[in-house]
């Protein structure tokens, strides 16, 4: 039998135009996903948010697509719409809708009703209260959204394999039939590290756009020691409950 | 439309749903998967969590693990396990319970890292030791959050086992593999609409449950935890 490592440089530079080619797919398709979604998620969470009572149905609905596996999905896009990037990006969007909106309400919900007074106070109209104050002020919560939506889109591109676009996913999938461990094992890595850079990169615009995140002292931090410590937590429990399968 | 109308006779023939293949064979080994799988991840992922929140250290080493298995992709895991040896249900079942460690442990550790602190003050002050102050106040207390990790694991469960049949496992992921493989739409669709279905069932008969596990009094609040 001949020998099949998990790990080889020779398969990665032999391979390589194959590896980058479905690096891309899987970055571009997750990245326009992301994207898409977040350009549909902010105006409805916004409606959610002025019209109190579709917040209900809204995050109802919500979770109830949730619940549906992406496998089922897309297997329920595919007869509609055929093989290939459409289903795999319709599907992916959903989801990312679903966490986007979640977290943009969050945020919009979680303002300071008084700086909204002082807002309205110095004459701010609906719009340009939601614009300059709601907004800004949600921006941490909107760039958690945009960070988890991120990476739980890209473990969900693999499952696209069954729709014949699974970017990194058709990689592994096909190392799988073909018995290659080097081909599963480079995949499954270069996705985790996908994931990874991409929340890294994001996390660094987050800093760049809430500069004001990063001017609190290590003593204010001290002094809320016991609540942060409860927020992680609270945020912990909410990450782990996205999707990724 | 062509393919609803296939979906629908494929659903209507009665060997589809009775045989020996058939979906309620499927239903009923891809269940007993998803509870294996959640049975083992139970057992390793509850106790952690409610030490660790109990312990009042965990935040770190919890959120370390949550967010690393947020970028893990269960597929290439699965994969990974099953060219390693462990082909079909195994590998699917040892890497669903990969995936639901974190979703229960998260939400165990966050319901008792989050039981206020006055209470455990006040049961300590009443003479409890720190042990039955955790089993007797603060796992009560932490009861809706542990049973919604439970649920939300279950769920997902089933999700992640669909992936089984893709490398030689059981589950209601094979008609599924058929159809894609044979291009016959109709089944493809119907089964993706069975799975859906069921996820949903579970997911409301679960809820039904998490409310009957929640001591009365928490109750109201549970609604808005979730």
């Amino acid at each position: 039998m001949p020998p099949n490592p998990w790990f080889s440089w020779s398969y990665v530079q032999n391979n390589w135009g194959e590896i980058s080619q479905a690096l891309v797919e899987h970055t571009t398709i997750t990245l326009q996903a992301v994207l898409i979604a977040l350009v549909i998620a902010l105006p409805l969470a916004a409606l959610a948010h002025r019209v109190r009572w579709l917040a209900v149905p809204v995050l109802g609905t919500t979770g109830v697509m949730y619940t549906i596996p992406s496998l089922a999905l897309f297997s329920i896009l595919v007869p509609f719409t055929g093989i290939g990037r459409t289903p795999v990006l319709i599907g992916l969007v959903m989801y990312a809708l679903l966490i986007l909106v979640r977290n943009i309400l969050v945020g919009l919900q979680g303002v300071d009703p008084d700086v909204r007074d002082a807002a309205k106070g110095l004459g701010y109209g609906p719009t340009r209260l939601l614009a300059a104050v709601e907004i800004p002020n949600a921006l941490p919560s909107i760039l958690t959204g945009v960070r988890l939506a991120t990476v739980s889109t890209v473990a969900l591109v693999t499952v696209g394999f069954v729709a014949g676009f699974g970017g990194l996913g058709t990689l592994m999938f096909r190392g799988f039939r073909s018995s290659y461990n080097a081909q599963i094992m480079t995949a499954t890595l270069l996705c985790l590290l996908l994931a990874v850079v991409l929340d890294l990169l994001l996390m660094i615009l987050g800093r760049a756009l809430t500069p004001w995140s990063r001017t609190r002292g290590p003593a204010a931090g001290q002094a809320e020691g016991r609540g942060a410590n409860a927020a992680s937590a609270a945020r912990a429990a909410e990450a782990a409950s996205e999707r990724t399968a | 439309m062509n393919v609803v109308s296939e979906a629908l006779t494929w659903l209507n023939d009665p060997l589809n749903w009775t045989g020996p293949e058939g979906l309620l064979v499927r239903t009923g080994e891809h269940l007993e998967m998803t509870a294996v799988a959640v049975l083992l991840a139970a057992l390793i992922a509850l106790p952690a969590g409610i030490w660790l929140g109990h312990s009042g250290k965990g935040a770190g080493p919890t959120i370390v693990v949550v967010n690393t298995s947020r970028a893990l992709p269960t597929f290439g895991i699965l994969l990974i396990l099953a060219a390693g040896g462990l082909f079909g249900d195994r590998a699917a079942v040892i890497s669903a319970v990969i995936f639901a460690i974190p979703l229960i442990l998260a939400n165990a550790y966050t319901g008792v890292a989050e039981v206020d602190p006055d209470v455990k003050d006040a049961a300590r002050g009443m003479g409890m030791s720190s042990q039955r102050s955790l089993w007797l106040v603060e796992v009560p207390l932490a009861s809706p959050l542990i049973a919604a990790g439970l649920r939300t694991a279950i769920v997902q469960v089933i999700a992640v086992l669909t992936l089984a049949a893709f490398v030689g496992g059981g589950g209601l992921g094979v008609p599924l593999r058929v159809g894609f493989s044979n291009q016959r739409y109709g089944q493809v669709l119907a089964v993706g609409v069975v799975i859906a279905v069921l996820c949903l069932v579970v997911d409301a008969v679960l809820a039904l449950l998490q409310r009957a596990v929640t001591p009365a009094p928490l109750r109201v609040k549970a609604g808005t935890v979730r």
